[in-house]
């Protein structure tokens, strides 16, 4: 037994005989086995909650199923179609089919209201046209002169490429929308006219507003974190209880609790003009003004507990060494203690500024008009027209922005972790 | 033993300075303290004993609630901690981990506005007073403990301060890195000819390195001495046991007699003992004596004082034994014998004659306890 295991290069084998390497791996899969086991109900809890919604609703913003699925048989032809002129005779037998089915199956309305999203008026083209269903055609006429009969817009080749551009189970229609763009005949986008585009606003508002509220939860919060790091631990309790209440009381009662502090006839304003400091209200609700101080105080607590929990784990020695060798303590807060803060006050910012960019209530309620963010436009065509292709590209968008977000961020603040060790 | 200061003059003195924190109780009970120019001096006491504070309020980080602090007779009380030129060191090393350890060691060169050239060159001298020359570009995480508080070190002593305080530097080191690093403090303190104010709760550190080291208890200096003057002639009960191993023996005195005093122990036995702690015929003393001043058997017979013990117990340390023997109505009396001198005919139960010269026994003050 001795001689064997000297030999350098046999495998090392446990008493039994089997090989060393093979037992470690048996018990190392016997652990992983374990581990799988403890975290399965969450992740299957996590995919059929999380991730499977998210997917579906990419799926959303480019999922065109209303002209190939009402228009089946046009689909196939139009796939073929030289997209000059107007389509063959064939391709009008096959719409008179069509819409004739859809008829029976009464799927008229959801294809007349997907085709009025790429011309106006193609809804009422379609529902009529629908009713004249089936057609009743002399023998030998043409099937295309009758529905130039019927409405004279048959005849027009543009309404024929928008039947065929969504005669595709998939349309990046709803992404350039939401982008402010449209397809081209040949199908490259390009920017919409001035005074169609909308969203590319919005979606610089939203970002502007959630940038602000970022840079005044940070510019308030710092200080805060400061003082809870810097007092004994009984006061510091204290404090953070205070900084966590907003968080026992639901979002919408501290938005409607700013409303009745911030509006006209408020509490701010008729103190201020009952001591005379002003004559006419201020106005702080309903504009930007009232959204900045409701969202600030709401997100507030996300920028503290990260940066407290780093300033915490500073020892105040750091401080003092920078004292004593030297350097006034203003100075030494800049150079010493503020760099070794960053990875918190970054951690708090990222989270405020992706919650911002999300953020609905808020606004909806102490903003006007002009302070909607992306979050009111998907709610908007969720529950208003329900567009769900333009909810789910204006979500998809939001969602990359975030990631692309959180991507870049985490590469800054990470390689600045790495480096120090 | 310990070497001799370069000159005399004092850099620091402490008058009549008292702190406290709360108002009600004195941290620091009218402290008068000199430290000499170029000395090694060691604030040595147990935990909450005002060792701390007395640093602190050096450094400038605690204003003394009474009292004065000068350094080379310039009034500190008022002068912020960032120009008082103090290096300090600190127990958990507080190197700056998001700079480099060269950088870390530029910091108070560039705030004193050195140039580049300057700056790199004395860098460069510091990592080499600390044997870590090629380490300037990493980062504090990436060294070890011991490592760490080179940089520390270097850091506190770059700038050329006129004195260094270090607050148990070396606690957070295991043993033997703590004994290495403590010869090569004392080695660079020895070149450089800096100034060192050090606090420790660590005994042994203390003997090992100080020029002078100051026992505090409960805010007072108990005693002030170099450490073989310490060790040898403690002033009082709490230096005796603080410092070293000792073994006390309680006693009524019966007369003084010249230096010494007649002593009757517990037992009824007389002894003599050098009168350390002046005490009235009747009082009680606790009398100290060092386990390695005792004689045993035969080697006991020359003694003044020779009592008999009962060996309880043989603790076998490898370059010596120590025996715990009952003596004078005491279970709890050491005595340490090289390995060479035991005699292998003891045995747990034996008596023996256990002897040792008046000069060794010191009469103190009772202990309270």
């Amino acid at each position: 037994m001795m001689s064997e295991s000297l030999v350098m290069d046999a495998p090392l084998t446990a008493a039994d005989g089997v090989p060393l390497a093979v037992k470690l791996k048996r018990q190392a899969r016997l652990k992983q086995l374990k581990a799988l086991g403890l975290i399965a109900p969450l992740a299957l809890f996590l995919l059929l909650t999380f991730l499977l919604p998210i997917g579906l609703l990419l799926k959303r913003s480019v999922d065109n199923p209303e002209v190939v699925s009402v228009l089946p048989q046009t689909s196939r032809l139009l796939a073929d179609w030289d997209q000059r002129g107007l389509p063959s005779e064939a391709v009008f037998n096959a719409l008179a089919a069509d819409l004739t089915r859809a008829r029976e199956e009464k799927t008229v309305p959801e294809l007349a209201k997907r085709l009025n999203m790429e011309i106006s008026g193609f809804r009422s083209l379609i529902q009529r046209t629908a009713r004249k269903m089936p057609l009743e055609l002399a023998p030998g006429a043409s099937v295309r002169d009758r529905f130039i009969e019927i409405d004279e817009r048959w005849g027009d080749p543009d309404h024929w490429h928008a039947i065929a551009r969504n005669a595709k189970s998939w349309t990046p229609y709803y992404v350039y929308s939401a982008l402010d763009l449209r397809e081209t005949k040949s199908g490259t986008p390009e920017l919409a006219p001035e005074e169609e585009r909308a969203f590319l606003k919005i979606f610089g508002r939203t970002l502007w507003m959630s940038l602000w509220v970022t840079i005044w939860c940070i510019a308030l919060g710092y200080p805060i974190a400061y003082w809870l790091a810097t007092l004994p631990k009984r006061q510091s309790n204290l404090l953070m209880i205070l900084v966590l209440l907003p968080f026992w009381t639901s979002v919408l009662v501290r938005v409607a609790a700013w409303i009745v502090l911030l509006q006209s006839e408020g509490l701010i304003n008729r103190a201020l003009m009952g001591l005379g400091v002003i004559d006419s209200p201020l106005p702080l609700a309903f504009n930007r003004m009232g959204v900045y101080i409701a969202m600030v105080h709401i997100l507030l607590p996300f920028i503290i507990l990260p940066t407290y929990s780093v300033m915490k784990s500073i020892p105040a020695t750091y401080m003092r060494a920078a004292i004593s060798l030297g350097d006034h303590p203003f100075a030494a807060f800049w150079k010493i203690y503020f760099p070794q803060t960053v990875a918190g006050v970054a951690a708090g910012a990222l989270l405020v500024f992706i919650m911002c960019i999300g953020y609905y209530i808020t606004p909806a309620l102490l903003g006007g008009p002009e302070e909607q963010m992306v979050s009111y436009f998907v709610a908007f065509y969720t529950n208003v027209t329900i567009n769900w292709g333009m909810a789910a590209a204006l979500g998809s968008l939001l969602l990359v922005a975030t990631m692309t977000l959180y991507a870049v961020y985490s590469k800054l603040v990470g390689a600045n972790r790495l480096s120090l060790g | 033993m310990s070497i001799a200061p370069p000159s005399q003059d004092v850099l620091v003195s402490f008058r009549a300075v008292q702190k406290s924190y709360d108002g009600e109780s004195l941290i620091v009970k009218n402290l008068d303290l000199d430290i000499r120019r170029g000395e090694f001096l060691t604030l040595l006491g147990p935990s909450g004993s005002g060792k701390t504070t007395c640093l602190m309020m050096l450094a400038g980080f605690e204003t003394p609630t009474h009292g004065e602090i000068r350094l080379e007779d310039r009034l500190l009380n008022n002068v912020p901690p960032h120009k008082r030129d103090i290096g300090m060191v600190f127990q958990n090393y507080a190197l700056f981990p998001h700079m480099t350890v060269a950088e870390n060691l530029a910091y108070p060169l560039t705030i004193r506005k050195l140039s580049k050239s300057e700056i790199a060159e004395k860098v460069k001298k510091a990592l080499g007073m600390v044997k870590l020359d090629n380490f300037g570009h990493r980062y504090p995480g990436q060294l070890s403990g011991g490592q760490q508080q080179r940089v520390a070190l270097a850091r506190a002593l770059v700038f050329n301060p006129k004195l260094v305080l270090m607050d148990e530097p070396l606690g957070a080191l295991d043993k033997q890195l703590r004994e290495h690093m403590q010869l090569e403090i004392k080695h660079i303190h020895e070149s450089l000819g800096v100034t060192v104010v050090y606090v420790t709760h660590d005994q042994s550190e203390a003997l090992t390195m100080s020029d002078r080291v100051a026992v505090f208890k409960d805010g007072i200096i108990q005693q002030i001495d170099a450490a073989n003057v310490l060790y040898e002639a403690p002033a009082n009960s709490f230096v005796a046991n603080f410092i070293g191993e000792n073994n006390t023996l309680a006693g009524e005195v019966l007369a003084a007699e010249g230096d010494y005093y007649a002593v009757r122990l517990a037992g009824g036995d007389v002894v003599r003992a050098l009168a350390v702690c002046p005490s009235d015929k009747g009082a009680v003393t606790s009398m100290s004596i060092r386990p390695e001043r005792v004689r045993l058997a035969d080697q006991a017979a020359g003694c003044e004082n020779r009592l008999a013990g009962r060996l309880a117990e043989f603790i076998y340390f490898g370059d010596h034994v120590r025996l715990r023997l009952e003596v004078a109505g005491q279970n709890g009396f050491m005595v340490k014998v090289p390995v060479g001198q035991l005699d292998s005919g003891w045995r747990v139960g034996d008596t023996l004659d256990v002897g040792w010269s008046a000069r060794d026994l010191r009469a103190l003050d009772p202990l309270a306890a």
